[in-house]
């Protein structure tokens, strides 16, 4: 049985190491263009990608490969919106190993990432993940991570693949406050699988006793998968707005566990369904909206900012910005006549324009034409009306609470 | 569960477009007209479609309208010039049936053709076919 520890032990590095800078492709931005050019949906990338280890597995099953933040990436295997749809009312599979996996051990490392994350890590109790940002001095969001407390000074940050590079290089700026404390880059080592939907909790126990796993608690458990087994993560978190879980485990046991949740009835599901679904439940999509020019608080995401904190990098900064107020906010709408919002369409009030769209797209939950952007703050209010200029035609549009969709509220 | 055609297929009496467009003749003086399999299949699952009115006028290979999907938007250009009779409403509201069935409820607009010799111009299935084969496709 290959266990995490074993596989992380040949790939120790110090926080100093520099990563090589990784090809960045944004695949969650649009295409544009006429239909005789729709088959170079993406650019062509500068550098070879990456390939996770369910790479084989995606190929067989007849997924459309897209470059993305460096990796070639499934963006969908049958249809992005039947995917969405399977998630809403099943359950769906994720491979999501192209994003970073970082692991911290050593004495002050919880204090240490607790000065670097926004969220309150030192309070963070074993076998807990929480949600937060890497702040730039000036409150700019580097990149939004879940960091998992795995033990006393033993933690797991996972970050976006696209910002991996920027979030290696910018810890390792900060490594003198931290001399004892070592790193690894598990990324390549291990398989990161989410599995999502509302049938999710019942299934899982055939692979991994994490019975009683409550939102935001990750077990460090034995995943059985058809006849083989390794040491894994299993925490109750996901970027859905769906329940399930995520899984983190040997390379070696990806493929084995790929296979063996869609025997459970899972549908493989791309980046393009992903994308559908996040947007829905009003998860910020970094590099869109949310990224190094804007702050949680102009984000609203405050919640996942812990300003009772002694101090983090970036409070002062948004100590300054809450005392001199907002000139913008993220806001959420709806279209009232149908169009298709997408990123860096013009916000318009009174025709003028006060924003722009940063995610946006069609909600098969909720049959609607939905995005976020950032308006002038007095109009960041919900009821507001504004319009979108979707290629020169103002399609009326009303501010809108987030998010769109909640499991809760249905 | 799929919502999409998944195999591949060109009628023989349509009339092809190089910008993926189809045309059927109805033999009236009037056509259909539409976007291909392969324009379907490129574009993944179809959710808005801006058509032009009807009574607007229509100049092969100018710009007719756009096709949006989840992941992408795109121009349609007209195959033939006439005027527009009709629009097809259940596709506007049910945009899906472009994926479905691309040369049968996901038709777009019903034309009347001002130079029917334009027709000829246009690609048949083999040739549109080959034509995709030369792309890769």
């Amino acid at each position: 049985m290959e266990t995490l520890h074993s596989v992380q032990g040949d790939n120790q590095k110090t926080l100093a190491a520099r990563h090589p800078a990784l090809t960045t492709v944004q695949g969650a931005s649009y295409h544009r263009g006429s239909l005789l050019h729709i088959r170079g949906l993406m650019a062509a990338p500068a550098e070879p990608l990456s390939r996770t280890c369910l790479y084989q597995a995606h190929r067989e099953l007849g997924a459309k490969m897209v470059p993305f933040a460096g990796w070639e990436m499934p963006i969908q295997y049958t249809s992005i919106l039947t995917e969405a749809r399977a998630v809403r009312s099943s359950a769906g599979i994720f491979d999501v190993s192209h994003m970073g996996r970082l692991r911290f051990q050593g004495q002050g490392a919880t204090a240490w990432l607790d000065r670097l994350l926004t969220q309150d890590v030192a309070g963070l109790a074993s076998g807990r993940a929480r949600y937060g940002f890497i702040l730039d001095q000036a409150g700019g969001i580097l990149d939004d991570v879940i960091v998992y407390r795995l033990g006393e000074d033993d933690l797991l940050l996972v970050c976006n693949a696209a910002n991996r590079p920027a979030v290696l290089d910018w810890l390792a700026r900060w490594t003198h406050l931290a001399p004892t404390v070592r790193s690894w880059d598990i990324t390549q080592d291990t398989a990161m699988i989410a599995y999502q939907g509302p049938k999710v909790l019942g299934r899982v126990d055939a692979v991994a006793q994490v019975s009683g796993l409550r939102p935001f608690a990750v077990a460090d458990t034995v995943v059985k998968a058809g006849g083989a087994s390794g040491q894994g993560w299993v925490s109750r978190t996901g970027y859905t707005g769906e329940d399930g879980v995520e899984f983190v485990v040997p390379a070696s046991l990806g493929p084995t566990l790929w296979r063996t949740l869609m025997d459970q009835g899972a549908a493989p599901c791309g980046l393009g369904a992903r994308d559908v679904l996040r947007l829905e439940a009003a998860l910020p999509l970094h590099g869109h909206d949310i990224d190094r020019t804007t702050t949680p608080l102009e984000a609203g995401l405050m919640r996942f900012v812990a300003m009772g904190k002694a101090d983090f990098l970036g409070k002062e900064a948004l100590e300054k910005q809450q005392a001199s107020g907002l000139r913008r906010k993220l806001a959420g709408f709806q279209l009232l006549a149908r169009g298709i919002p997408r990123p860096g369409c013009r916000l318009l009030a009174e025709g003028r324009e006060v924003g722009a769209v940063t995610s946006g797209g069609y909600s098969p939950t909720l049959d609607r034409d939905i995005g976020m952007g950032y308006v002038a703050a007095e109009l960041a209010v919900a009821g507001a009306h504004i319009a979108v200029d979707i290629r020169g035609r103002a399609v009326p549009t009303e501010i809108v609470p987030l998010p769109f969709y909640s499991r809760r509220r249905g | 569960m799929a919502t999409e055609a998944r195999t591949p297929y060109y009628p023989d009496e349509l009339r092809y477009t190089k910008e993926h467009e189809w045309v059927r003749a109805q033999g009236d003086g009037t056509a259909l007209v539409g976007i291909t399999f392969f324009a379907q299949d490129q574009l993944g699952d179809v959710v808005y479609l801006n058509l032009p009115a009807p009574g607007s006028s229509l100049a092969q290979t100018g710009k007719l309208g756009e096709v949006e999907s989840v992941k992408a938007v795109s121009d349609i250009f007209a195959p033939v010039s006439g005027q527009v009779m009709e629009v097809n409403q259940e596709v506007v509201a049910h945009p899906e049936l472009v994926n479905q069935d691309p040369y049968g409820k996901g038709w777009l607009l019903r034309v009347r053709l001002s130079d029917p010799k334009e027709l000829a111009k246009l690609m048949a299935a083999k040739q549109y076919q080959a034509m995709l084969a030369a792309e890769g496709h």
